[in-house]
């Protein structure tokens, strides 16, 4: 099992979600974050005072998968949010030890689909 | 002869008529992505700015000093000769200022009405100087035909109480033709954006509401019968058009929504302003039902039908709604409401409704032409559309360096 977070661009969530629905990677979670990689950030200017560096808006998708989808969700994610530029993001992939379903208090890779 | 309780009743309404702006600016502020919200928000205070200066300049000269021409004279720019006393052939009983500043706030709102077609897209510079040519070359010329002492479709004999014609039909007609041109927004097929913030919808609305009592019972420029009229018979339309549209969503949708009312409740009150003033109150009921019905079936139908972006709907509920009240007052107009209007269709007199039809075709000929024109020439000095990049990210970071909420803190 492993758990995939990604961290994307926020206009881009409806093309991975729509990617993701194609290969039937249904339960994900996202959450809004702020970041920057390459960007630098941005400078914002509020009365006159400049705040350069600022973070930009992300989306980050955290989706825990068995073994043989791993390698799917990572195709489907970057098809959805790739546009070549600065900026679209990265794709992290971590070990899972246990997952639980609470329902039914299924446990392991039938938990996670 | 001054009345003082005339002068202070358009000053309130002055006042009321310029809460709308803000208020228009939160009705569409809610229904952008919040990245976009504040440009908004700008774009409604800058016009707020922008037009202030221009119409006491040479807006107001433009479109109200008497001339049989294009333009109204040129007598009264700067308020040259606009003073204190009563100027008795558009109010006898106020200061000729005091009517000069309650057709400011007019002037003001309706080009802030069209930027519910362009939103999340425009660049904010080339937005600025289009709203000042349209300003003067759209909105003061017909404003100076409908209103205007000498104005030709004035002395035609057209109806319009408050503002269905020049205000709503207008800027409604304008808001398709920017929205046709400039295209839709980027993406919009796999992203169709979502309103940011419902509660400001309807915050927005109910300032509109509030401010619209000032819109229609204010141009019977008097505190008088006249003005109880269209205070009633404005309410009564935006109440029924809200109910309306909920009933509309329900049966078809299953779940009535406060989007759908808020909708309602503008449309309503957009179809009743040319009426307020010479109609009563069942053929607002009418008027409020059946604007919904046309409305929804243009934001709902039409519009995916033939593909333009108009973001906020300004075309589907301003110049549809306009146009259904320009009509229903040839239709429903009384005499016995206002001597000095006309009856309508259903009184007897099917020449009125002609009247209001010419009025109609007219606005949507002069002002989708002029629009163009002026569009084209904003875009090849300017540039209309921002780039990708900075749709993508948001105007409000992008033209202003500004956002609107934070995430941690």
């Amino acid at each position: 099992m492993k758990l995939i977070v990604a961290i994307i661009q926020p206009h881009k969530l409806e093309e991975v979600k729509e990617e993701l629905y194609k290969i039937e990677v249904n339960l994900i979670t996202v959450s809004e974050v702020l970041g920057h990689g390459r960007q630098k950030g941005i400078t914002e200017v509020y009365r006159g005072t400049k705040e350069t560096g600022n973070l930009l808006r992300k989306a980050r998708l955290e989706i825990a998968v068995n073994e043989e989808f791993v390698e799917p969700t990572i195709k489907a994610i970057i098809k959805g949010a790739k546009t070549g530029e600065t900026g679209d993001g990265k794709i992290f992939v971590i070990d899972l030890k246990e997952c639980v379903r609470i329902r039914t208090e299924e446990r392991g890779s039938t938990a996670i689909g | 002869m001054i009345n003082s309780g005339d002068t202070a009743w358009v000053l309130i309404c002055a006042a009321l008529v310029l809460l709308m702006t803000p208020g228009l600016a939160f009705f569409y502020g809610g229904m952008v992505r919040k990245k976009n919200v504040l440009s908004i928000l700008m774009q409604c205070f800058i016009i707020m700015c922008a037009l202030s200066i221009q119409w006491v300049v040479v807006g107001y000269s433009l479109s109200f000093a008497p001339s049989g021409g294009f333009w109204g004279g040129l007598q009264w720019l700067g308020l040259r000769g606009v003073g204190f006393e009563p100027y008795t052939d558009y109010a006898s009983t106020i200061p000729h200022q005091a009517f000069m500043i309650f057709q400011a706030m007019f002037a003001i709102i309706t080009p802030a009405l069209i930027i519910g077609a362009f939103a999340e897209r425009m660049k904010f510079s080339a937005f600025l100087v289009f709203t000042l040519l349209w300003a003067t070359f759209v909105y003061d010329p017909l404003c100076h035909w409908v209103w205007g002492m000498g104005g030709w479709l004035r002395n035609m004999g057209a109806l319009d109480f408050a503002g269905g014609t020049v205000v709503h039909i207008n800027a409604g007609i304008a808001a398709l033709v920017t929205a046709l041109i400039l295209g839709k927004r980027v993406n919009l097929e796999k992203n169709t954006p979502t309103p940011h913030s419902m509660p400001f919808v309807v915050l927005g609305t109910g300032l509109l509401w509030f401010g619209w009592f000032g819109f229609n019972a204010g141009s019977a420029l008097a505190a008088n019968g006249l003005a109880v009229n269209a205070f009633v018979v404005t309410n009564t339309a935006a109440a029924a058009a809200g109910l309306s549209w909920a009933l509309i969503e329900w049966l078809r949708n299953g779940k009535p929504t406060i989007f759908g009312v808020c909708s309602g409740a503008v449309a309503g009150l957009v179809a009743i302003t040319p009426a307020a003033g010479f109609v009563s109150v069942i053929p607002a009921i009418i008027i409020g039902l059946l604007v919904s019905l046309f409305c929804f079936l243009a934001v709902t139908v039409l519009k995916p039908k033939l593909g333009y972006d108009d973001s906020l709907d300004a075309f589907g509920v301003h110049c549809i709604g306009g146009i259904w009240g320009a009509l229903a007052t040839g239709l429903f107009a009384s005499k016995a409401v206002n001597s000095l209007g006309a009856d309508g269709l259903i009184f007897g007199n099917p020449k009125q409704f002609t009247v209001q039809l010419v009025t109609v075709g007219v606005t949507i000929a002069y002002t989708s032409v002029v629009t163009l024109v002026i569009y084209k020439l904003v875009d090849l000095f300017i540039g209309m559309r921002v780039e990708e990049r900075e749709e993508l990210m948001g105007l409000d970071l992008t033209q202003h360096r500004e956002r609107a909420y934070t995430v941690l803190e």
